[in-house]
C-alpha cells in the first residue's frame, strides 16, 4: 500500500473554503526514460485521482506522466457538514490507494 | 581537464579564485540558502515535503518487530520523539567494538543484526532510508556536533584528507568547488557549500529519497573518479570530515535539494 | 496521444546529453529514437482543440503560477486558479493544462463544481525543457479561457551516473 499524506484541517465554520492538500509515494514512470540497455522503462503512473465529501465526489483528476514523482495535489473544498473525505488514487498495473480523513463542521 | 578548463567551466568572475582556505564558521551556508524560494517552500512545508512520506515509513517501521528475536526498535529505545532527539546530529559517531566510526546508516544495521538478528537493510533501500530519515527528523534543528577526540582524530583527517586530495580524471577536490568555488555556478546550478545538513534528503533530480553516499557518488562521478562501493569506509571518513566541517550548523533531516 | 515524426529541438540540455558532457540517466522525458516524439506545439494546440471543440479560446480569467527560471524540470511547483463566483449557475467546470515539448501534451486535466469554493489547483509538474505552458478553464456556460506562460528550465550539473 502506498503510503499517502492528507492534509485537511479538522475543523471549519460552516461554508468556510477549506484547503485539502494530498501527496502519496507512487514513481509516476513515464515510459519514456530508458534502462541501463536504452530499452525504454514500461509506464506506470497515477491516471486517477478523486475526492468525495460524505460519499459525493468534490473533485476529479486526471494525471498524465508529466506529473512528478510522488504526486502532490492540492485543492479546495466548501465546508458543508461534518464527516469523511475520502481520497483514491487508481494507476497503471493496478494500482489502486485510498485514504479517508474526518472534518468536523460547526 | 585542466584547472584552467575546470575554471572555464564554472563561469568564476574575473578575480574570484581563491587559494584552498577553509570557508569561515560566520560565513557557512546550507545547501537551502543557495534553492529557489519554490524549493525552500518545498522544505519548509511538512505537508508539500515528498521526504514526509519516508518519514511517517520510518515511524511505522520503528514500531515494526523483526528478526529471529522478534523485537522492534521502539522495544529497546521507546519513542524516537525523545529517545532519539539529537542522536543524527552526533553521527558518524565512533563504535569501540568495530575501533572506526560508523554512520547512521550503518548504525541501524547493526542494531538490525545484532538486537533484532534480523538481515541487515540493504544500502539505499526504501526501509533503511525510512529508519534513517525518521531518526534523522527527530534531531531537526538542533546543532551538528561531531565527537572530536583521539579516537576520531585519524579518521576526521583521512576524510579531510579525501576532501582536499585532487581525484579522478578531470583531476579535481571536493575543496576547489565547495571551499573556492561555491556561490559560484556549475552550468545552471549554484555550487553550495557541501555541508550535509539535511540526509537523507528528497532530491529533485532523483525523484526521491537518497543517502548522503549516493550524493557522493554522484559528485565522484562528475569527477571522472571512481565511486567506492556503498558501505565503504571512505564514505564514513568523508562524511565524518563533513560534518565536523559543519559543526554547529543545524540539522534539516529531511532536507529539500534539486 | 498526438505523435509526430520530428525530432526534439536541438536545445542546450538535450545536446550536452549527446555530448557526453555529463552522461548518465539524467532528465526525464526524453524520447527514445523515433517512436516517442516530442509534444510539438501542433500537438499541443491539437490536444487543445480536442477539449475546446470548436468554441472560442478567449485570453483571460484564468492564471498560472510557476517559477520563471526552474532549478530542476523534474518537480516544478504549477498553481492554476481562475476567477469564478463558484456558484451553481456560474462556475469553472474543468482546468487543463498543457506543455509544448514534453513527450506528450497533456499534464493534467480537473473536473470540479461549485462545492470547490474557489477554483484553484496546485501539484507539481515535470518539464523537459525550456517550454510554453498553456492552461484552459471550461466555464459552466461553456465558454473557454486560457493563459499561457514561457519559462526557462536550468540544467543540473551534477547528474547521476549509472
Amino acid at each position: 500500500m502506498a503510503r499517502a499524506l492528507i492534509n485537511v484541517p479538522p475543523k471549519a465554520k460552516r461554508g468556510e473554503v477549506i484547503e485539502i492538500k494530498t501527496l502519496i509515494s507512487h514513481t509516476m514512470e513515464t515510459g519514456f526514460r530508458p534502462d541501463n540497455t536504452g530499452k525504454a522503462i514500461p509506464r506506470d503512473i497515477i491516471t486517477e485521482f478523486v475526492c468525495k465529501y460524505n460519499g459525493q465526489e468534490i473533485f476529479r483528476a486526471e494525471l498524465f506522466p508529466a506529473i512528478a514523482a510522488n504526486p502532490f495535489l492540492t485543492f479546495f473544498t466548501v465546508a458543508t457538514e461534518t464527516g469523511t473525505l475520502s481520497f483514491e488514487w487508481t494507476g497503471d498495473n493496478g494500482f489502486s490507494a485510498t485514504e479517508s480523513v474526518n472534518i468536523s463542521v460547526e | 581537464m585542466t584547472r584552467a578548463a575546470f575554471l572555464l567551466l564554472t563561469v568564476v568572475s574575473a578575480g574570484a579564485a581563491a587559494s584552498a582556505a577553509d570557508i569561515p564558521l560566520s560565513e557557512r551556508k546550507s545547501g537551502y540558502d543557495f534553492m529557489a524560494p519554490e524549493t525552500r517552500a518545498m522544505q519548509d512545508d511538512d505537508t508539500a515535503n515528498p521526504a514526509m512520506l519516508w518519514v511517517l515509513d520510518g515511524e511505522a517501521l520503528w514500531q515494526r518487530k523483526e528478526g529471529s528475536a522478534g523485537k522492534s526498535c521502539a522495544d529497546c529505545h521507546g519513542d524516537a520523539r525523545t529517545s532519539m532527539k539529537g542522536v543524527a546530529a552526533r553521527y558518524p559517531a565512533f563504535n569501540a567494538t568495530r575501533a572506526h566510526p560508523v554512520d547512521l546508516g550503518e548504525r541501524i544495521n547493526i542494531c538490525r543484526t545484532e538486537q533484532q538478528r534480523a538481515t541487515p537493510l540493504a544500502f539505499e533501500s526504501k526501509e533503511l532510508l525510512a529508519l534513517a530519515a525518521y531518526v534523522g527528523q527527530q534531531s531537526r534543528g538542533m546543532p551538528i556536533e561531531i565527537a572530536d577526540d583521539a579516537r576520531m582524530r585519524p579518521f576526521l583527517q583521512a576524510g579531510q584528507d579525501m576532501f582536499t586530495g585532487r581525484q579522478g580524471q578531470l583531476n579535481l577536490s571536493c575543496a576547489q568547488c565547495h571551499d573556492d568555488n561555491w556561490g559560484q555556478k556549475l552550468a545552471g546550478a549554484a555550487i553550495p557549500q557541501g555541508h550535509p545538513t539535511g540526509y537523507p534528503l528528497y532530491r529533485l533530480e532523483w525523484q526521491t529519497l537518497g543517502s548522503l553516499q549516493r550524493r557522493l557518488r554522484n559528485c565522484l562521478f562528475g569527477m571522472r573518479a571512481v565511486a567506492y562501493p556503498y558501505g565503504a569506509p571512505e564514505y564514513v571518513n568523508l562524511e565524518l570530515y563533513l560534518m565536523w566541517r559543519a559543526r554547529g550548523m543545524r540539522v534539516e533531516t529531511p532536507a529539500v535539494r534539486p | 496521444m498526438t505523435r509526430q515524426d520530428e525530432p526534439l529541438p536541438r536545445t542546450r540540455r538535450r545536446f550536452l546529453l549527446e555530448a557526453g558532457a555529463i552522461a548518465g540517466a539524467a532528465g526525464i522525458g526524453l524520447p527514445l529514437g523515433s517512436e516517442h516524439a516530442a509534444a510539438t506545439p501542433a500537438s499541443m494546440r491539437a490536444a487543445i482543440r480536442k477539449v475546446v471543440g470548436e468554441a472560442p479560446l478567449n485570453r483571460g480569467k484564468i492564471k498560472i503560477d510557476v517559477p520563471a527560471l526552474i532549478e530542476n524540470g523534474n518537480a516544478v511547483p504549477f498553481t492554476v486558479s481562475c476567477e469564478s463566483p463558484m456558484t451553481e449557475s456560474d462556475h469553472v467546470k474543468a482546468i487543463h493544462v498543457f506543455t509544448e515539448k514534453n513527450p506528450q501534451p497533456n499534464v493534467i486535466s480537473v473536473q470540479l463544481g461549485p462545492r470547490a469554493g474557489r477554483a484553484s489547483v496546485s501539484t507539481r509538474i515535470r518539464l523537459a525543457d525550456t517550454q510554453k505552458i498553456v492552461a484552459v478553464a471550461q466555464m459552466s456556460d461553456g465558454s473557454f479561457w486560457s493563459d499561457d506562460v514561457e519559462v526557462v528550465v536550468t540544467l543540473a550539473a551534477c547528474l547521476e551516473g549509472t
